[in-house]
């Protein structure tokens, strides 16, 4: 499967998780991948294990919510590479505190990481993708941004924060071949859901129809999916990859 | 006709995807050109990368026809 061959993608949040699994994904459907997170050991893993499969990775740690350094990591992506044609806002966390605990910094913290990223980003990127007439843009929404979730209140309005701009942005972009499409992922086992305290996982999977959590594989091929040419005529929607969690 | 009008020209022509006799000194670009809000940010960033300068979202704005666009691009290529 190289239907992505000679396409470049950025991909934020990409030293573990969700993030990793999706630059791997688009890797092993033949793109070069630009990694950024914060932390550069991981990301230099994951580089490592997409040149190993025979596609260029480069890496670039760097707060993705301030349009400098993201303007300096795009810039260096496109003397590298040329191009970017895919972008996959991942980057994401939780700072999880029932509403009347919820300190103002955990609000914007939260918000500033989910969503503000993803406009600084998206803008950063649209650019060229606007010039080329192409372009895929993911953004990685929550089931918690369509359902809600006791002591998340930051984190889903972050999340609903990033379906509406999906939308938005899907509107503008369309005329230009340029799609724009969200990913809510229920629960996936990751180092966000690992820490779960068993009482609360036991309760999750009671409500998840197919009764386990994801893998982040799962939502990393919905990813692929939406990168490739066969969803060229679909933007500005939300796809639950949830085991049934919300329909 | 200047230089630089001809450039101008010839990037509204691209931009706007319209015949070149179309493009008069005058002819507004939203209203006769039927350019939408992208069309005018494409063009803008066009022409910052044909004449290599920064033109603000404010100096933009007063930018309508390729008079305008003319008159503007040698004033600040004058200066710089």
């Amino acid at each position: 499967m190289i239907e992505l061959q000679g396409q470049v993608a950025l991909v934020t949040g990409a030293g573990r998780g969700i993030g990793r699994a999706a630059a791997l994904e688009l890797a092993r459907a033949g793109a070069d991948l630009v990694l950024s997170a914060r932390t550069q050991a991981q990301l230099e893993e994951v580089a490592g294990e997409i040149q190993a499969l025979g596609r260029r990775a480069l890496v670039a740690p760097g707060d993705v919510s301030q349009a400098g350094p993201v303007e300096g990591l795009v810039g260096h992506a496109l003397r590298e590479f040329g191009h970017i044609d895919i972008l996959v806002n991942n980057a994401g966390i939780t700072r999880d505190a029932v509403l009347l605990r919820m300190k103002e910094e955990d609000w914007d913290q939260v918000l500033q990481v989910n969503l503000r990223s993803a406009f600084v980003c998206t803008r950063a990127v649209s650019k060229g993708m606007l010039k080329q007439r192409s372009g895929r843009i993911i953004n990685i929404s929550s089931v918690i941004a369509l359902m809600g979730n006791a002591g998340q209140a930051n984190y889903a309005a972050s999340k609903a924060g990033l379906i509406g701009f999906t939308r938005s942005v899907a509107r503008e972009f369309a005329s230009r071949g340029i799609t724009v499409n969200a990913v809510a992922p229920g629960y996936i086992e990751t180092e966000m859901t690992r820490d779960l305290p068993q009482k609360a996982r036991e309760w999750i999977q009671e409500r998840i129809p197919m009764g386990f959590l994801g893998q982040p594989e799962d939502v990393a091929r919905m990813v692929r999916f939406l990168s490739a040419p066969e969803t060229r005529y679909v933007t500005g929607q939300v796809f639950n990859v949830d085991g049934g969690m919300v329909m | 006709m200047s230089s630089i009008q001809e450039k101008v020209t010839q990037i509204v022509v691209e931009q706007l995807s319209v015949e070149e006799d179309q493009v008069t000194p005058t002819a507004s670009f939203v209203e006769q050109l039927g350019a939408d809000s992208l069309d005018i940010v494409e063009m803008v960033m066009a022409l910052e990368t044909a004449f290599e300068i920064e033109i603000p979202d404010e100096d933009a704005e007063k930018i309508t026809n390729v008079q305008e666009a003319v008159d503007y691009l040698e004033k600040k290529l004058a200066a710089a």
